[in-house]
């Protein structure tokens, strides 16, 4: 049993799916532009991640962001680490760096629009 | 003080940037959640400051915030950071 009650349903839910993300609304429906920008990146990157809607968890939407030591929300896990919000996942997007973090962990990215 | 004034001085305290952006997008986020009709709710700040070096997009990205963590706790609803050594 972790300090905080949440921490052991956050922790279960990063380390059973390899590539998990936070969000406000659902990655079919998302509900707030940052949100609806990260899931609109792992698209692009062919990645399957598991959404966790935290509109839908008040418990969540608070714990997570102890968790991480991180106050915004979305939040994106790879293989149970913080990877970063909204801005890391965009810069990391742009620079290449998201996709070579995505290999590493042995996750397979595949471009929707190759060049 | 504004909120926009606020976070510029506290983010110069913070930091002794090189360079500084507080931009105040609450415009284009009237009528979604956590919009005020007043504004200052929506933000993105761009600092580049010494302070950076060496250290990640998170820690930095961190720093940020706990330096603003009275306006994120506050008044703001949405923060943008894009934080860079120079």
């Amino acid at each position: 049993m972790s300090e905080h009650p949440v921490f052991d349903r956050i922790k279960t839910e990063v380390d059973d799916s390899p590539v998990v993300l936070f969000m406000k609304g659902t990655p079919v429906f998302p509900q707030c532009g940052f949100s609806a920008t990260c899931v609109q990146v792992l698209s692009n990157l062919g990645i399957p991640f598991k959404g966790i809607n935290v509109l839908e968890d008040p418990e969540v939407r608070e714990g997570i962001k102890s968790y991480s030591n991180w106050p915004t929300i979305p939040q994106l896990y790879v293989k149970g680490e913080f990877v970063g919000g909204c801005d890391i996942i965009r810069e990391m997007y742009e620079t290449g760096e998201l996709i070579e973090h995505f290999n590493t962990n042995g996750i397979e990215v595949q471009l929707a629009n190759p060049q | 003080m504004s909120v926009a004034q606020n976070i510029e001085r506290k983010l110069n305290e913070a930091f002794a940037p090189l360079s500084l952006l507080v931009i105040d997008e609450s415009h284009l986020h009237a009528g979604h959640v956590g919009a005020r009709p007043e504004g200052e709710t929506h933000f993105r700040v761009e600092v580049v400051s010494a302070a950076f070096a060496d250290c990640s997009r998170v820690d930095r990205q961190r720093m940020v915030y706990d330096t603003l963590s009275e306006e994120l706790a506050g008044p703001v609803h949405a923060l943008s950071v894009l934080a860079s050594p120079p």
